[in-house]
């Protein structure tokens, strides 16, 4: 039994699993799955700066902080008991092409190469992490929700606005991870 | 007068979002978001044992290099549109016997060009919001810096809100 949770699991119960977190907030107390929404409760409970957009009760959405609080702890306990020894299996083309960026560990999920405390103080890990962090931000609010609010609650409910979104992310991703990034790989 | 204009202000701003309306009018004790902890908890174990918050599952995704990303969002858009079609159908009532709200999401072009900010965020950092939740209690602490910097992203989009095209 541990032997199979530790493996990385199949994408046809890992999406089911996801799929039912909608059914299961909107079940257990009325609320509308969605994950971005937490960093503007943020905002508004430490620096509103007297913005309107941050000036509402915050603290009614409480539970969408203790819900990010319970991902935080969730990342904790996969880690902690049901860990994967094994490199990230990846597809080769993408192995060949990083390896010329110098990423060749893969050994994470998050790879060491690119995203740690000593390449943070680097020009190419600044924009990986800063920037890259700030266009999420950013971008989220702005289109009024994430992967979580838009591609899985909003197209659950069927919402043509949703479709935009998660339409919009994925272009917005595809010119990114072909055009842009090699650039800022390879810095 | 002028605090219910800004009442009305705040529920303009909150309508356009995606899930800052979850008005119950029942009071509950603090101890009911357990139940959310619980949910964000398995939540977060499959996020990391999905692999989804990879870094380079991301990359292969917007490279058509694998099918894991989309058979695990296809199919839990699947599951979401199936269960939410029988909460409708049968009328399902939540744990507390009220009705189940849903909120329906207004256009606006800021889901385009938030949506292709977002989508540029998503293929440098390799992650969406939750994502950097789970992948920070997996144990890369760095992931720290690009949540604040998100939380600032989010600032400033609030800031500069009216100035932008919606």
């Amino acid at each position: 039994m541990m032997e199979i949770l530790r493996q990385p699991w199949p994408w046809y119960i890992a999406g089911p699993l996801i799929g039912l977190t909608v059914p299961a907030l909107l079940l257990i107390g009325n609320k509308s799955f969605g994950i971005s929404s937490s960093l503007r409760h943020i905002c508004a409970a430490c620096i509103p700066a007297n913005i309107p957009f941050f000036r509402y009760e915050w603290r009614k959405e409480t539970w969408n902080l203790v819900f990010v609080a319970g991902i935080f702890l969730g990342g904790m306990l996969a880690a902690a008991f049901f860990n994967n020894p094994q490199p990230v299996r990846v597809n080769p083309a993408l192995v060949a092409e990083l390896s010329q960026y110098g990423i060749t560990d893969f050994k994470g999920l998050v790879p060491h190469d690119l995203m740690s405390w000593s390449s943070l103080f680097t020009l190419r890990g600044m924009i990986i992490m800063v920037a890259g962090g700030f266009l999420v931000g950013f971008g989220t609010r702005y289109a009024g929700g994430c992967t979580s609010g838009h591609a899985i609650m909003g197209l659950s409910n069927l919402q043509f606005p949703s479709l935009v979104a998660t339409f919009s992310f994925i272009v917005g991703g595809f010119l990114m991870a072909n055009l842009l990034l090699p650039f800022i790989l390879s810095i | 007068m002028k605090q219910d204009k800004e009442l009305d202000t705040d529920f303009g701003v909150r309508s356009l979002d995606a899930v800052c309306i979850n008005e119950s009018r029942l009071a509950h004790k603090w101890y009911h978001n357990f139940k959310y902890l619980f949910v964000g908890m398995l939540f977060g174990v499959v996020l990391v044992k999905a692999e989804i918050i990879s870094w380079v599952r991301i990359q292969e995704m917007f490279r058509l290099q694998s099918f894991h990303m989309y058979g695990v969002i296809g199919s839990a858009v699947a599951v979401g549109i199936i269960s939410v079609w029988l909460i409708k159908r049968f009328k399902i009532k939540t744990i507390y016997g009220e009705p189940v709200k849903f909120h329906p999401k207004q256009f606006s072009k800021g889901q385009i060009y938030g949506g292709l900010i977002f989508g540029f965020g998503w293929a440098i950092t390799g992650a969406c919001p939750g994502p950097l939740f789970a992948q920070m209690g997996s144990g890369a602490t760095v992931v720290l810096v690009t949540l604040l910097s998100a939380v600032a992203g989010t600032w400033v989009y609030g800031l500069l809100r009216d100035k932008l095209p919606h």
